[in-house]
């Protein structure tokens, strides 16, 4: 078991993640959430693309299939998974929308979080230095990031309704790991909401 | 009937374990429809198995090695082919592990093989040994792990070959493994490969001293066929990248060519060298059929090509390890595994590791796939013993 804290948008993904599930965590990095998870006896699969995170999951003794969201979720099968979670990853695939709809078809719900392009800081930063932001979470130069699909919290709310997808329960994260639990309603409606606030955010979602 | 095996060759180091044969009198039905009785399997195995019997690990050879994983090879007097990773505390932990190793069907190294005598005419089979199958080769394994007692593996674990035999164990008898490692494998022979191992058979049958494959009734041995069906094979095993470091176009033994057809280059001597020591230690014929056992692997062709319907409702939790740089089993094969297993919800692990080696690097020193092994079976047997996991 993990002795370190989990990253706050995983902590509040593992709350959404019932004892005994059948989860796959897409882009589980190094297993940390999966390794917690399954201390409560969930049963976790992961797909993580960079090789040694995916060794060192198998060295945890986890199940991690080495792959890509952008390429490999064709080949899971629908409604097999209780639960399928995305963590601060929908941003760095290369087609947002399929990967979404994979998710919704693999698992009855889908944890997401995500940063939030429309936290104050960063609308400030591109607004006042005229330049592309850079933040705690997402420090990359524009040539060098690995987030070319960067949204806002709104954005966000869009695209789950594009999919057909139905917000069941929706969390603003601040920039000190805490997490508040918003109505879904307010993070498209109104201009001081957690859109502005929140610096990341974290979603389940099932299939309407 | 248990007893010591029967080399076909002399016993190069009298010191060394030589392991145990048995002898079956029911008869094994095969693949190819005929029932082979009696037949031996001989075998070695490493540590202790436990009061539970629930430490067994079963590891699978490819197609030129033998029973001799990780103890001195009584008949070649060389060290075992995977000391690196069987042993005391090593990933396959045998302070831990009851690690059992058979000699495949069809091979040379004290299992019933074409060398073997065929009991109905006290001559050697030669080619009128039965074609086997990876299959047949694991169901006779099935009955050396009974004959020891064991319900269940803890792990069925091997590379090339061995990893398509961990696979049809998987497949055969899914109660009775709990972990699967296959490495560097897959799920069928692939029309390349079936072509590189049909230029070694002809190889071998266009030798004359082969002698319509009765060359043992002749006292000749097709070694010239035999050591350049070895050189082809030998190419596919390492990867361009890794001849080129080693070898280069470097000259052997001279500072410049010597307009003849004698070696000029190291790579030439090299291969020559891998053929001529070969041929010292294997069975023409024995290489005839094991090739033709891999070339007939199609794990999905009994499930009309669905690979993932093999796998439905398995229990056992595999991890699948490729190499980036092998050709013969490239890591989109192995892969293709793990898709299937995806398919239905398996647990499954699936590693590529980066390695320039080719095909031959589960062989040799790889310290992720040694960390990987020795991870997923630590968690494998902690989570049996916990009663939690799959």
């Amino acid at each position: 078991m993990s002795s370190t804290p989990l990253r706050p948008d995983l902590a509040a993904i593992a709350a959404m993640i019932r004892p005994g599930a059948r989860v796959l965590d897409v882009g589980c990095g190094d297993g940390a959430l999966l390794e917690h998870l399954k201390a409560k006896n969930v049963d976790g699969r992961g797909i993580e693309i960079a090789q040694a995170n995916v060794n060192a999951c198998v060295a945890r003794g986890l199940a991690v299939v080495q792959g890509d969201a952008d390429t490999d979720l064709v080949d899971y099968p629908a409604q097999v998974f209780d639960a399928v979670i995305l963590s601060q990853t929908i941003q760095a695939t290369e087609k947002p929308r399929v990967v979404m709809e994979h998710l919704l078809r693999i698992g009855r719900r889908v944890a997401i979080s995500l940063p939030n392009f429309g936290y104050w800081k960063v609308r400030l930063s591109l607004l006042a230095g005229g330049r592309m932001p850079r933040t705690r979470t997402l420090d990359y130069s524009w040539w060098a990031t690995p987030n070319i699909h960067l949204c806002t919290l709104a954005d966000f709310v869009d695209l789950a309704n594009e999919c057909g997808a139905t917000i069941v329960e929706a969390y603003a994260l601040d920039e000190h790991g805490g997490s508040r639990k918003v109505e879904p309603g307010s993070l498209s409606h109104g201009w001081l909401g957690p859109n502005l606030f929140a610096q990341g955010g974290v979603f389940l979602l099932k299939k309407t | 009937m248990t007893e010591a095996p029967r080399f076909l060759r002399p016993v190069a180091a009298p010191n060394a374990d030589v392991g145990l044969a048995v002898t079956f009198d029911a008869p094994l039905r095969l693949d190819c429809g005929r029932d082979l009785a009696p037949f031996t399997v001989a075998y070695i195995t490493y540590g202790q198995l436990n009061a539970a019997k629930s430490n067994a690990v079963l590891i699978c050879h490819a197609l030129t090695m033998d029973q001799f994983v990780a103890s001195d090879n009584p008949v070649t007097g060389k060290p075992g082919w995977w000391t690196d990773m069987v042993g005391p505390g090593k990933p396959i932990d045998t302070d831990r592990f009851f690690v059992i190793c058979a000699n495949v069907l069809g091979g040379c190294m004290g299992s019933t093989g074409p060398a073997e005598i065929d009991p109905a005419t006290g001559k050697p089979w030669g080619t009128t040994f039965p074609l086997v199958t990876i299959r047949d080769m694991v169901r006779a394994q099935k009955r050396l792990v009974e004959h020891l007692g064991i319900d269940k593996l803890l792990c069925v674990i091997g590379g090339s070959m061995g990893g398509m035999q961990v696979l049809q164990w998987a497949a055969s008898y899914p109660d009775c493994v709990r972990a699967a490692v296959p490495i560097a494998c897959a799920a069928r022979h692939s029309a390349q490969n079936i072509a590189f191992h049909e230029v070694g058979r002809q190889a071998i049958m266009a030798d004359p001293d082969w002698q319509g494959g009765e060359y043992q009734l002749h006292g000749t041995k097709p070694s010239k066929g035999l050591a350049v069906a070895r050189m082809a094979a030998h190419i596919t095993y390492v990867s361009e990248v890794a001849l080129q470091r080693k070898f280069g176009r470097a000259l052997q033994n001279r500072e410049a060519l010597s307009f003849q057809f004698a070696p000029d280059f190291q790579i030439e001597s090299y291969l020559h060298h891998q053929g001529a020591s070969f041929v010292d230690r294997f069975d023409a014929n024995s290489y005839l059929y094991i090739t033709r056992a891999m070339d007939y692997f199609d794990l999905a062709g009994e499930h009309d090509g669905q690979l993932s319907e093999v796998f439905r409702l398995n229990a056992a939790r595999f991890c699948i390890i490729s190499f980036s740089s092998d050709w013969l089993f490239p890591p989109v094969e192995n892969k293709r595994i793990a898709h299937a297993l995806n398919a239905v919800a398996a647990w499954v692990s699936f590693v590529e590791i980066k390695s320039d080696k080719g095909h031959d690097a589960f062989l040799l020193d790889e310290p992720e796939m040694y960390s990987t092994v020795r991870g997923f079976l630590n968690h494998t047997a902690q989570d049996l013993s916990s009663g939690s996991g799959a």
